[in-house]
């Protein structure tokens, strides 16, 4: 008797536990894609003069997975990004989409590890299920910090995740690889490096006028933390050089483009 | 002391990227005076290593599946027992999925995206894409172990000659409660990642019905197909075909862009490649700017002539 009602009490705890699943999702602030990008100090810093910002593509389709998570399975959401002041207009969005809180590490960070590590400090403390990052951040492109994050809090890791099923503490999830796709079956706790196809393009939310007075009396929280050391720095930036204008070649003369093709560029 | 390459493979053949990283890694092992080790998993004949410099192979035959932090763990047993202070990896999804695991187990600092032999070697500084191709920029590594990942198709295949001594390398490696439950992968067609031509088509092809001239000219010339963000957004192509800065990067010999205006993030994303080729109605379409050969036409037109014509070229060149 006393078996059973243990057995019992287990098992409301774990249906518990599976009902509230806890996630974070990792936010980067970056310049639009239309931007154009220009350096200033030399080559040495990022012009972001007249740049817009917005929540990274690939952060943004992570977070809009993560409210299904939220909706359907009552998974709760925090969302978290390490930069300036200047990132909170980007949490804020985040929380008008419909996420539950929000923390910004206050630090400014010269690396992926750098940015890793105040992560991983914050997510110990939360004892996340699921932390959702973008598989690369559209600015540096490095495409380390979810790998590094996992890494660090000896958690699963999916990258270039493109489907993600969670039921009670197995999660199924595909990801992107060379020429197809691959499916994994792992354990939480969970990293994810997400993308496109993690929901589609018409998924993506746009925050309405209540998410938006919602979202302001939500917490957003900001650490302070000790600064950490970084492996890398970006020294100087340099743009492409800029090319020579294109060759027309008239449309009813294809021997001619299979001609220049072959003789002069050598691609076939 | 030796640079260590992690050399990948499918299905116990090397990749292209492998010779590449190896190419690569060659490079700096000359420049620090040292020699070059590859590590390969499940590789039959390791031998043509040789040809790209490489010294000595380690090949692992203890693990069946790929598993990014079994090879991540076993990369850093190999590279702790040859002392190595530097290592290349490729840019494949399976390279950039181990490389931040393998930087945290050796405390390493990675640079990926790099696209030229280092320009320094104290301090070790590095040049790699930044901004989805819109620019470069010039890292340094401080860490006394460094993790370099290197562009696909940028630095090139430098024949060498190595001796490719292979032995067996069998660490020992802790289970994970990850494991691959299927692979889903056409094995008869050119990937975006391996080819040296991508043909690429966007909205102005009108439909999903009309990509029977695209894949005829892609297999003509051995390429990969890829389409632009819209394209893929109305379901017209899978997203795996999706190029651009939210979509795969694309640093191939030749691209060729049918029927796609060239907005700036499409551009970017494929901006790396040597050689491209418009074809679109719009002579005032944005991709004219960045082409390096254009065709001002209708691609319905345009596209079976190239094939036609290609396929006569093919046949005289053959």
């Amino acid at each position: 008797m006393c078996d059973v009602f243990y057995l019992l009490l287990v098992s409301s705890f774990i249906r518990i536990k599976i009902l509230n699943m806890k996630i974070l999702v990792c936010i980067s602030h970056v310049p639009d894609t239309t931007s154009k990008i220009n350096f200033s100090e030399g080559d040495t810093k990022f012009d972001s003069n007249g740049v817009q910002y917005v929540i990274n593509p690939n952060d943004e389709f992570g977070l809009t997975r993560a409210m299904w998570f939220k909706e359907k399975q009552n998974a709760s959401i925090d969302v978290i990004s390490v930069g300036g002041s200047e990132t909170e207009t980007t949490l804020r969005k985040a929380l008008a989409i419909g996420a539950d809180a929000a923390i910004r590490v206050n630090a400014s960070t010269p690396d992926g590890l750098s940015v890793a590590k105040h992560l991983a400090d914050v997510a110990k403390k939360g004892s996340y299920d699921l932390v959702i990052a973008g598989r690369e951040s559209i600015d540096y492109n490095g495409g380390m910090v979810p790998g590094m994050l996992a890494a660090m809090l000896n958690a699963n890791f999916v990258t270039n995740c493109i489907s993600l099923e969670i039921e009670g503490t197995t999660a199924t999830a595909t990801r992107e690889i060379d020429g197809g796709k691959e499916t994994l079956s792992t354990l939480l706790p969970l990293v994810i490096g997400g993308q496109k196809g993690l929901v589609e393009e018409s998924d993506l939310r746009i925050p309405n006028m209540r998410g938006i007075m919602m979202a302001r009396k939500k917490p957003l929280t900001v650490i302070d933390p000790e600064p950490n050391s970084s492996a890398t720095k970006s020294v100087s930036f340099e743009k492409p050089a800029s090319r020579g204008d294109v060759k027309l070649v008239e449309a009813d003369n294809i021997d001619e483009l299979i001609n220049l093709l072959h003789n002069e560029a050598k691609v076939i | 002391m030796s640079v260590l390459v992690y050399t990948e493979s499918d299905k116990g053949i090397l990749k292209k990227a492998a010779f590449e990283a190896a190419s690569y890694g060659k490079a700096i092992a000359d420049s620090t005076g040292t020699s070059l080790t590859a590590i390969t998993f499940n590789v039959s004949d390791t031998s043509k290593l040789g040809d790209y410099g490489v010294d000595k192979v380690l090949n692992i035959e203890s693990i069946d599946e790929f598993n990014a932090f079994v090879y991540a763990d076993a990369i850093k047993q190999a590279a702790e027992k040859e002392n190595t202070a530097i290592i290349v990896l490729s840019s494949s999804a399976d390279s950039k999925y181990i490389a931040p695991i393998l930087a945290i187990g050796l405390n390493a600092g990675y640079v990926p995206n790099v696209v030229e032999t280092p320009k320094n070697l104290s301090p070790f500084t590095v040049k790699r894409t930044a901004f989805t191709n819109k620019a470069f920029c010039y890292t340094e590594i401080s860490t006394p172990v460094k993790i370099v990942g290197v562009s696909n198709n940028s630095y090139g295949l430098v024949e060498n000659t190595g001796a490719a001594q292979t032995e067996n390398f069998s660490p020992i490696l802790a289970e994970s409660s990850t494991s691959v439950v299927s692979v889903d992968k056409a094995n008869d067609k050119v990937t975006i990642a391996d080819a040296e031509v991508v043909v690429s088509a966007g909205r102005g092809l009108k439909g999903p019905e009309n990509w029977e001239m695209i894949e005829e000219l892609a297999d003509v010339l051995g390429a990969a197909t890829a389409c632009s963000k819209p394209v893929s957004d109305l379901g017209w192509r899978p997203h795996s075909e999706h190029v651009g800065q939210t979509g795969k990067p694309v640093a191939t010999n030749l691209y060729i862009a049918i029927g796609i205006s060239g907005a700036i993030q499409h551009l970017a994303g494929v901006s790396a490649s040597k050689v491209k080729v418009v074809i679109n109605t719009d002579a005032e379409a944005p991709f004219f700017k960045a082409a390096d050969y254009g065709v001002v036409g209708d691609a319905f037109e345009v596209v079976p002539k190239l094939i036609e014509k290609l396929k006569v070229f093919k046949a005289e060149n053959a």
